[in-house]
């Protein structure tokens, strides 16, 4: 069964659709890139995956391991093993990292009808992931993205992620506003945690970062659609030409 | 004498008749009631008073409260106390000094913790002149009625260069009856030069019933002492309740004072903070939980009379149903005060759409060399924190419970008693969704 369904998506805000028909599958193993210029419902579509409320889905649907994501609160998903990676990870002073992770990892095992981990295991669990990305320890008590570096919140995304160990990983702009170290440091959490039961959609405005994550497929999308689907050579072909080469070339949307 | 308040007076007359004429701080009381007798209670025409209406109060009919008030349910007498933190605590049942409850304990040489009822009888002429020199009962009627009905209370002296080890915590609780009652709780605290002393006020109630606590608090702190002060607010949603808290700062003090108001059903606290000296510091920070039909005022005035002091202002509100509050921070810069650094920051949560906040700063400034700021903020919880909380696996009522207590903490963790800082952080939690778990902090 396919991780991720998603069939003729139509999103909306406010009225404005922004997502005309989208149409993506990925299975278990599989690393898809979504690229696009500025504006063409990349994040839009992340975030409907994720289950904001202030998207309209108008039309469509998304089947998540068989079911109807969208009958999903956002806090369901997480637990059924969807996870987005923040473009903008969100600061919440006051809670410190190590609460809001217990309480994150904690409501994944209640989901699931697990014990809930106890204070030894979990900080075994946390040092593990850290060492994934690179982080200290000292992380824990620092109030949620509180005051980090841009370097610091992705990688504290990826370290979340780590931590979760999620079947489905949307990546929304990881790579933006990351030098090249912290990209390198970002990626290999990302590789190591490649497995052939887990899918990336991994979304991107530039090529450079799939020299590190290396994707199985490559979407292009522009104005809510996906207007070309290849291989990784596509990502290195927008690359050297740019999206005008594709804009209003817009056909049906071709998916893998 | 206004025909309102001869008329509203009626049962303060009443009650004051009732007052043992022969004590020996009578001639106080009754110049007191005159003053208050003269102005009256405050009414929506006075700027001080515009957002709050007293008028339940001034129609309440409150007789004096009966100092024996008979058995007291203990279990809930007990909750108000503190039983780890070694303490000095003076409790205080409907207005009078409670023995059995409290434990004086012992003190550093040459304090003096006492009674106001004892000091009264026994050596008022040693207070006299500090009674009420911190406060102006002409301009303030609440504090007017409080001298004119003062009877008991605490006098805590701490003399040159003394440190308090351990924290005063006065607990006045009200026993309500059938008919609506009133104490006039008393606090002096005097702070000779280079001493230290940490005092915990709490108000509570036990029973059910209308009543009305109004409280005074003076502190004066001496050159180079350090106060540490704390008012915890507990009355019941029947309860009105007013307060008066009045600082005087000698050269190079710090004073510290948090309010944290939980309950009542009208709730006023009033602060006047003189600098007098240079190199003052003080702080003096908030927070509101009211819900349902609570209505919260806090007035603050600072006046900064001499060069080179430092104020932080820093009060948050949360508030959900009809709650009301009003924030008032009112600071004065005198000529003289340059290099003054007043801070002053009013921070208001709003959890349902009939809840009301009303902030306000009001800065006088008449130095041309000084740092003033103020800011205020009224909003909602945060629709980008609470999804990120959810997207993480965290269900909306324990994220949003999450956010409130994120919120309420920043003031608690500032309490420096972890007893009193547990009982803070348990109320709140007791009132949040799923709050247990959220038990241990954050």
């Amino acid at each position: 069964m396919a991780l991720l369904e998603i069939r003729n998506l139509h999103a909306s805000i406010e009225g404005t659709e922004i997502l005309k028909g989208i149409n993506l599958v990925v299975n278990p193993g599989e690393v898809h890139s979504i690229m696009g210029p500025n504006g063409s419902g990349k994040s839009t579509l992340a975030r409907v995956l994720a289950g904001e409320e202030c998207y309209d889905v108008t039309e469509g649907e998304i089947l998540f391991k068989g079911k109807d994501l969208l009958e999903f609160e956002p806090d369901e998903r997480a637990c059924m093993g969807l996870f987005m990676a923040f473009q903008y990870p969100v600061e919440v002073p006051g809670v410190s990292t190590k609460y809001f992770l217990k309480a994150a990892v904690n409501a994944k095992r209640k989901y699931h009808g697990q014990e809930e981990l106890d204070a030894v295991e979990f900080l075994k669990l946390v040092k593990e992931k850290l060492e994934l990305v690179h982080m200290d320890q000292s992380l824990l008590n620092r109030a949620v993205n509180e005051g980090f570096s841009g370097g610091e919140k992705k990688r504290a995304e990826i370290f979340q992620m780590a931590m979760l160990e999620p079947v489905l990983s949307v990546l929304d702009e990881t790579d933006s506003g990351l030098d090249i170290d912290a990209l390198k440091i970002v990626s290999e959490g990302v590789n190591k945690l490649r497995n052939e039961e887990r899918g990336f959609v991994v979304i991107t405005h530039y090529q450079r970062l799939l020299n590190y994550i290396v994707p199985d497929f490559v979407h292009v999308l522009m104005d809510g659609r996906i207007v070309k689907s290849g291989n990784k050579e596509l990502a290195i072909e927008l690359e050297a030409n740019g999206y005008s080469l594709l804009n209003g070339t817009a056909k049906a949307p071709i998916t893998v | 004498m206004t025909t309102q308040a001869l008329v509203e007076s009626t049962s303060l007359l009443d009650a004051f008749d009732t007052l043992d004429a022969a004590s020996p701080i009578h001639t106080l009381r009754a110049q007191a009631f005159e003053t208050f007798q003269a102005n009256g209670f405050p009414t929506l025409r006075d700027e001080q008073w515009r957002y709050t209406n007293v008028k339940p109060i001034a129609k309440g009919r409150f007789s004096l409260a009966n100092p024996d008030a008979g058995q007291v349910d203990a279990e809930r007498l007990r909750e108000h106390l503190l039983h780890e933190t070694p303490c000095h605590q003076l409790v205080f049942i409907n207005g009078k000094f409670d023995e059995s409850s409290s434990d004086l304990g012992e003190l550093n040489s040459g304090v003096r913790l006492e009674t106001l009822a004892s000091v009264i009888a026994n050596d008022f002429a040693s207070i006299i002149e500090i009674l009420d020199s911190t406060t102006d009962i002409h301009r303030e009627a609440f504090t007017a009625l409080n001298s004119s009905f003062m009877a008991d209370g605490v006098f805590l002296h701490v003399p040159r260069g003394v440190e308090l080890d351990k924290p005063v915590h006065v607990v006045f609780i009200t026993v309500p009856g059938g008919e609506p009652i009133m104490t006039h709780p008393r606090v002096l605290v005097v702070a000779e030069e280079s001493s230290k002393a940490t005092i915990v006020e709490t108000y509570a109630t036990v029973g059910e019933g209308v009543y009305f606590t109004n409280t005074v608090t003076e502190i004066i702190a001496a050159n180079n002492a350090t106060i540490d002060h704390y008012k915890i607010e507990r009355e019941s949603d029947e309860a009105f309740h007013i307060s008066s808290l009045n600082v005087t700062q000698g050269r190079d003090t710090n004073v510290t004072s948090h309010n944290f108001t939980l309950g009542g059903k009208l709730v006023r606290n009033h602060l006047n903070c003189f600098l007098k000296d240079e190199g003052c510091n003080s702080t003096f920070n908030g927070l509101v939980m009211a819900h349902d039909k609570q209505h919260v005022d806090n007035y603050l005035r600072i006046d900064h009379l001499m060069p080179n002091c430092n104020s932080w202002e820093y009060y948050k509100t949360i508030l959900d149903d009809h709650a009301k509050s009003i924030f008032t921070g009112r600071i004065y810069v005198a000529q003289d005060a340059q290099k003054t650094d007043a801070k002053q920051t009013s921070a208001n949560l709003l959890l349902s759409d009939t809840a009301h906040v009303t902030t306000k700063p009001q800065l006088e400034i008449f130095a041309d060399d000084v740092k003033c700021t103020h800011g205020a903020t009224i909003g909602q919880l945060e629709e980008e924190q609470m999804f990120y909380l959810q997207a993480r696996g965290i269900d909306a009522a324990s994220a949003r419970s999450l956010l409130i207590y994120a919120f309420a903490n920043e003031t608690i963790s500032e309490v420096k008693v972890k007893e009193i800082r547990d009982t803070l952080e348990a109320v709140l939690l007791d009132r949040l969704p799923q709050g247990h778990q959220l038990q241990g902090g954050l």
